[in-house]
């Protein structure tokens, strides 16, 4: 998996895992669904979070898992995100968030779209910390995730094809928006906007990060 | 019964009253004395009903029916807002990197005294002003003015008080091609260095990241009818059912209202409307909102510019709802209430 050929062999820690969401809401079908993605993948929540090297220097790390609910972002991703950031600001290592979504889990309601917020403030805390935070976006990268934490990364990476974007189609049709240009809301899009610093294959994304947080990578990386 | 799909459809018939009590008004204002009495005698009886009415139906709103009045084109908007509480407003545009946005309002003015950067999206009421307004949804112009205007209420030590109603950002292809996302997560982010009281009250349609991006305020407030929400309803059915025409199955779903949120802990305060909602009377409104961001000013006007920022870090950090469980593999029960 995607963890596997980035980070260094054996040296991910796992943290995080014993968050599982609350179905405040009562939604419709959310707890069978949650129950499903949880029981189909064997963790509580999609998005995976901890710790790594990636040629040696250490990083916090957090990998959306799209199979999982959409990769949709609920109170649990959130904390996870902000906790990924906070790590990297407390420990002044690089943050590296592989982002996959389609966007805030609505059956999470507004707990979801503060989740907007929360991701946020952990990445102005990063900030602050002088720890660098890089994002990939992989496919999809949508809506209320693209609108929080992915977007205001230092470094923006995007694989190649990657759907990115800030309406998806079915509430675009619902909103009356016409016609769009052949690639719209593709990585190549985005990153003919000025919206991503770099497409990157995956073969090549190993490389590109470990020399990014090499000459990024807060007092570890220059130590 | 048919689900109403707008307000005036739902509010049929009390606009119905209200019409039958403005002609009887203006019979009496011409009739002699007898029939005067007896026209008198009328309008109270039509008051009483029409109170009635409205004490039924406003007395137990259902969630859909909020989403009708947080749109109805008679509600205040915050312009109207403007004018019955701050002096001196002037308006400030341009994002200076790509053009101007009239879907969102700002500038400097001045309430109860207080020197305040106004934020604001801004409806229309007729068919030209909706346009101009593109239907109070942003584009990145929008909320990078908004983000310039954050940072200059930062260093001049003005607070900000920020009056949200809008359906969405703008999801059109010009929007996208100039980084809608990053517009909303750079002003989310920028309001997180704000050393200034931000204070945010939902007026109307909070309507999800096109609200956030000017609503993080220290204290969040909201109107007794507003609605917030993390997607349309509209949008959420689409999803949910592939039928965008299920919106009032939706907002019950979302869980959408003032409160709900007030309940799940995520805003503030509930601002009471006047009787029959804030489109009765505006002026009424208006003084409701005005008395609760006065308050609330005057406590955050006693935090420094560090405590504002730890406030607002605190506030945002927490929300969310999440158990701890034990181990890796627990799937929860499907018929588990929260």
């Amino acid at each position: 998996m995607r963890l596997g050929i980035t980070v260094d062999e054996g040296s991910f820690v796992e943290l995080d895992t014993d968050l599982l969401s609350v179905d405040s809401l009562h939604f419709p079908d959310y707890a069978d669904k949650l129950a499903q993605a949880v029981a189909k993948s064997g963790r509580n929540e999609g998005l995976v979070s901890g710790t790594a090297t990636i040629e040696g220097t250490p990083i916090a790390i957090a990998v959306a898992d799209f199979t999982f609910m959409g990769g949709s972002m609920g109170s649990v991703a959130g904390e996870k995100i902000a906790r990924t950031l906070e790590r990297a600001a407390v420990s002044q290592m690089p943050a590296v968030v592989f982002c996959a979504s389609g966007g805030a889990r609505m059956q999470e309601g507004l707990f979801s779209l503060m989740q907007l917020a929360k991701t946020n403030a952990a990445v102005h805390r990063c900030r602050q910390s002088g720890a660098p935070y890089i994002a990939i976006f992989t496919d999809p990268t949508m809506a209320g995730v693209l609108a929080s934490y992915a977007s205001v990364a230092d470094i923006i990476l995007a694989e190649p094809k990657a759907q990115v974007g800030f309406a998806g189609a079915r509430v675009s049709k619902q909103a009356g928006v016409g016609k769009v240009p052949d690639d719209f809301q593709t990585a190549e899009y985005a990153y003919r906007h000025g919206m991503v610093d770099r497409i990157v294959p995956r073969r090549d994304l190993r490389d590109t990060l470990a020399a990014l947080c090499r000459m990024l990578g807060g007092s570890n990386g220059h130590a | 019964m048919v689900t109403p799909k707008s307000w005036r459809e739902w509010e049929k018939p009390l606009l119905e009253l209200d019409d039958a009590l403005d002609k009887l008004r203006e019979l009496s204002r011409s009739a002699p004395g007898e029939k005067r009495r007896e026209i008198q005698a009328k309008i109270t009886e039509f008051e009483t009903r029409r109170d009635a009415y409205i004490r039924t139906v406003y007395g137990d709103l259902g969630v859909w029916e909020k989403v009708l009045v947080a749109r109805a084109e008679t509600r205040p908007y915050t312009l109207d807002y403007l004018n019955a509480l701050t002096s001196d407003f002037i308006e400030l545009q341009g994002d200076r990197r790509y053009g101007m946005d009239h879907a969102i309002i700002g500038g400097p003015a001045i309430f109860r005294g207080h020197p305040v950067m106004i934020l604001g999206q801004q409806k229309g009421r007729n068919i030209q002003e909706r346009q101009h307004r593109n239907f109070a949804m942003a584009k990145p112009e929008g909320y990078r003015k908004a983000i310039r205007l954050m940072e200059m209420a930062d260093r001049f030590r003005m607070p900000i008080l920020s009056f949200v109603d809008t359906p969405a950002a703008d999801p059109s292809p010009d929007s996208e091609s100039r980084g809608i996302s990053e517009a909303i997560s750079d002003a989310i982010l920028t309001s997180f260095g704000l050393g200034v009281p931000f204070i945010a009250v939902i007026i109307g349609e909070g309507g999800s990241g096109g609200a956030i991006g000017i609503a993080t305020g220290n204290r969040v407030l909201m109107l007794e009818h507003a609605v917030y929400s993390v997607i349309p309803p509209e949008g959420c059915a689409a999803i949910l059912w592939r039928q965008p025409e299920r919106g009032a199955d939706a907002s019950v779903a979302l869980q959408l209202t003032a409160q709900h949120a007030y309940q799940f802990g995520l805003v503030d305060e509930i601002v009471a409307e006047p009787f029959g909602g804030a489109h009765r009377d505006p002026a009424e409104a208006a003084v409701r909102v005005g008395d609760a961001l006065e308050n609330v000013l005057n406590d955050l006007l006693e935090l420094t510019p560090d405590q504002l920022r730890e406030d607002r870090y605190e506030k945002f950090r927490s929300m969310g709802r999440h158990e701890v469980v034990e181990g890796v593999l627990s799937a929860p029960d499907p018929h588990r209430r929260a």
